[in-house]
């Protein structure tokens, strides 16, 4: 029943994006958005979309894959473009009863959903061609200079591996709950929301008692394995920095400039 | 030396009422004293609630005695300096496969140990190989765990264990929620380290097959230790299991049937060979092989017949 | 009546490269009143095949007539369809979640919109029939031993009174005791109630000495539909699904092999014994 959630989860395959270090890919995809913020003309997006193809292009994943993972935000995509097209005032170009197209709706509409599709495209580009460890590595890694001011940067970054590595089993522990009470007669399906929320206690009840359990285990076998949070932690796979990142850096520079350059010159 | 010594433990969980104040207290663990040496694969059976599982947590100092001492290699378990030593030198499996691997990937969970008691990063990648190697997991080891199963990832979690070096591996039920072909991959694992690496294997379990192979067998009940003895020396005692509420093969089982109708029968029965040698006559070639001298002498050089009778009316056999 | 499995497929992530074929042209009877033992090793099939019969799985294609009704007809109600077929899943302790045991079984009769009345009373008798102590009734179903809790899920789903009762592993995780209360339970139930139970496990020793059939599925296939005798003569098939026969076969078929001519359908120790006893003259003891 989850099984359509595609949306940005990791691609394995090898490529240069691959290969990157996570730290890169993360730095890069928030330049990225804000240089898709940051531009304003036709040109300007015309880079930042030729800077995702050769992002595509470098990663490997089929473009199908991509899209496809798309389709689940399709709607959230139309109805943001109709809201642009229809209400935003100026000069009307197109009439359909009340419905009301301006010139100006109409750009700014076509902008709103490139600017859209390019976000969620461009960060999950990120999330394909890079495991959550890595990305939790790579937050731990650079969230490091907050350690100074008692942010616990290792525990958050371990919370945040853990769970992303119980959601999984989560979602299967839920569904098979859900199938256990309606084979005793519960209904998830009523439409009424008093009851609707009621229907939740047999499902929700048990599922945390598990979570709590789940987490009660966890510890102790952390525990039993020697884990007394991040002081004295070795690392099987640290990050460090190779040439093709820093040249990725580079890259980055450019691009975010070339950016910044077409706000100010178009 | 001994790699474990437990020396009249007493373990007394703190019993709480509604509000979580104390309300007196439950005895888990009742004067347990036993010695494993270092080698040996031990096998420790008892029904659900007899001790068995608190026994295993006080191995690892997970937790600590209300009473007596527990070394582990020498080392006292209440000394806080000895804490960590003592859980990297006696690693412990849990019962359920997911609730104790850690990472995303197979490799990175048996890297976790290491990374925690500080090992350099090339030597982690040495440990984990060999590890996932130890247990035939080695070409899993970029998976997932969630796309293993159940069997496989006791297996990783074995190895986990393994590259933090221990000289001993506890586990605790590991079996229990796995089916049989998962149960048999398992307990293959355990038996390979303990046969090749020389670690020391103690078993925690309830089924009754997976101790056949076992050195020594402690059997639990009510927080004591009940029994104690070779497979062999443990199973003939049916009834006695029977009342510690556990199985004994069904070889052992239709061989204690056939003698209770007036076949005269070695009470030791393990195989299904060994029954049928025993009913046929054995096969010309093989009458005096080792295994039947181990027989004769394991009967404790009593007549089957009397020593049965002996189990039947006292209800326990050699108590350990 | 009963239920008529025809043809039935069932495929998971159907069109994508991991599509899996859980269940490949499957058909069988289940009539009333029979002990069914269902075999299988993990993605076997058997648990997809039990949800397929209670209406939780819908099946790719092929049909399953409830009492001649197709199920996944139009006009067919499917909540009447999950009462009559009841299935217990494994580990189901896990779903238990009311305030007290008896309101937790009454969770079942109390959706089929029974009175609060009429549900307690098929409640009590649920939790009689799984011989659940009276004094544990008003107990939390989280305060109950690993069994009990067990017994008590199991009567929240025997509660609804259905006519056929699917249980999926009752005894996984269990200790030697817990596994052989658990399946004396379910015999006597099967004789006091009437109904036909189908009995979900990956270990035949469990299941021989207690069922009049067995279905052996292996690979998406019901591979075997037969007595249980009939059955265990397929030792080495059996062994090449990644099951075994039960060890009292081994030992019947080793006496045979080595000269005893024994009959070697026995499937129990009791039985086996007195086979053996029958041919005593022959004996070396």
């Amino acid at each position: 029943m989850f099984d359509s959630i595609t949306l940005g989860q990791y691609y394995q395959t090898d490529s240069a994006l691959h290969r990157l270090d996570p730290r890169v890919k993360l730095v890069g995809t928030f330049a990225y958005l804000i240089a898709l913020f940051v531009v304003d003309s036709w040109v300007g997006y015309l880079l930042v979309a030729l800077f995702l193809a050769a992002m595509i292009r470098l990663s490997n994943v089929p473009f199908r894959y991509i899209v496809r993972g798309m389709k689940t935000i399709l709607f959230l995509l139309l109805i943001t473009v109709c809201f642009n097209l229809f209400l935003t005032p100026g000069e009307v170009i197109w009439q359909f009863g009340f419905l009301k197209m301006s010139r100006e709706g109409l750009s700014f509409a076509i902008k709103m959903a490139l600017r859209l599709s390019l976000l969620i495209l461009g960060s999950s580009i990120m999330t394909l061609t890079t495991t959550p460890t890595q990305l939790t590595d790579a937050l731990e890694s650079l969230m490091r200079p907050l350690k100074k001011i008692h942010v616990p940067v290792h525990e958050i970054s371990m919370m945040m591996s853990i769970a992303l590595r119980f959601i999984p089993i989560l979602m299967e522990e839920t569904d098979k709950i859900m199938k256990a009470q309606i084979a005793r007669g519960a209904d998830f399906e009523s439409r009424n929301l008093v009851k609707k929320i009621k229907s939740l206690v047999p499902l929700l009840v048990p599922l945390f008692i598990s979570a709590f359990r789940r987490a009660n285990d966890l510890a102790m076998a952390m525990e039993a394995r020697c884990y007394r949070g991040g002081e004295g932690r070795t690392k099987m796979k640290p990050l460090v920095y190779q040439g093709r990142d820093r040249v990725a850096y580079g890259v980055l520079l450019l691009y975010f400039a070339a950016c910044i350059a077409t706000r100010v010159i178009f | 030396m001994s790699m474990i010594k437990i020396q009249k433990l007493i373990h007394d969980y703190i019993k709480r009422d509604d509000e979580g104040n104390a309300a007196g207290t439950v005895r888990a663990i009742d004067g347990v004293n036993l010695e494993v040496k270092p080698g040996q694969f031990i096998a420790v059976l008892g029904h659900n609630g007899s001790g068995k599982s608190t026994l295993a947590k006080h191995l690892n100092a997970l937790l600590f005695p209300t009473e007596g001492t527990v070394w582990v290699d020498g080392m006292d378990t209440k000394d806080g300096a000895n804490l960590w030593e003592i859980r990297r030198e006696a690693g412990m499996v849990f019962q359920n496969p997911d609730n104790q691997i850690i990472a995303q990937v197979v490799e990175e969970d048996v890297g976790f140990g290491p990374e925690n008691i500080g090992v350099p990063t090339e030597e982690i990648w040495k440990r984990v190989e060999e590890s996932l190697k130890a247990v035939g997991m080695l070409e899993h080891r970029k998976k997932s765990p969630n796309r293993l199963s159940g069997g496989q990832k006791q297996r990783v979690s074995i190895a986990g264990v393994i590259a933090m070096e221990p000289k001993c591996i506890i586990l605790d039920e590991p079996t229990a929620m796995l089916d049989p072909n998962g149960r048999k991959e398992v307990i293959k694992a355990a038996m390979k380290l303990n046969r090749e690496k020389g670690i020391t294997v103690i078993l925690i379990t309830h089924y009754m097959e997976e101790a056949i192979d076992a050195d020594l067998i402690f059997v639990m009940d009510k927080g004591e230790i009940a029994m104690q003895g070779t497979p062999r020396e443990i199973f003939s005692q049916v009834k006695r299991m029977k009342e510690l509420q556990l199985d004994v093969p069904q070889v052992t089982l239709l061989a204690y049937e056939l003698r209770k109708a007036g076949l005269h029968l070695p009470a030791s029965i393990l195989t299904k060979e060994e029954l049928v040698d025993a009913l046929l006559g054995s096969e010309p070639g093989n009458s005096e092989t080792p295994e039947s001298r181990e027989q004769k002498s394991d009967a404790s050089g009593e007549p089957d017949t009397e020593a049965d009778k002996k189990e039947e009316e006292a209800g326990n056999g050699n108590q350990g | 009546m009963g239920i008529k499995v025809d043809d039935i497929c069932f495929l998971y992530e159907r069109g994508t490269a991991m599509q899996v074929n859980a269940l490949d042209h499957v058909s069988a009877e289940i009539p009333d009143n029979q002990f069914i033992g269902l075999i299988g090793h993990t993605g076997s099939g058997k648990s997809t095949f039990v949800q397929t019969l209670n209406g939780l799985l819908k099946v790719t294609s092929g049909h399953i007539y409830y009492n001649g009704e197709d199920i996944d007809g139009d006009k067919f109600d499917k909540k009447k369809l999950r009462s009559d077929v009841g299935l217990v899943f494994q580990y189901p302790e896990h779903q238990l979640f009311e305030v007290d045991v008896i309101t937790d079984v009454m969770f079942g009769p109390r959706n089929l919109g029974l009175s609060a009345e009429e549900a307690r009373r098929r409640s009590i008798e649920a939790l009689e029939s799984v011989k659940m102590p009276k004094s544990l009734y008003k107990s939390s179903p989280f305060d109950l031993s690993g069994g009990q809790k067990r017994r008590a899920a199991i009567a929240g789903v025997l509660a609804m009174r259905p006519r056929i009762l699917i249980l999926d592993e009752p005894t996984a995780g269990l200790d030697p005791r817990g596994r052989d209360e658990i399946l004396g339970l379910i015999a006597d139930m099967k004789k006091e109630l009437n109904m036909t139970i189908i009995l979900v496990s990956h270990s035949m020793d469990d299941v021989a000495r207690y069922v009049d059939r067995i279905m052996v599925m292996g690979g998406g296939k019901l591979l075997y539909d037969d007595d249980p005798v009939k059955v265990f003569r397929h030792v080495k098939e059996l062994e090449d699904l990644g099951l075994a026969a039960p060890q009292i076969t081994y030992i019947m078929k080793l006496l045979k092999e080595r000269g005893l001519d024994v009959n070697t359908d026995c499937l129990t120790v009791k039985e086996a014994a007195q086979e053996i006893l029958a041919h005593r003259k022959e004996l070396h003891v």
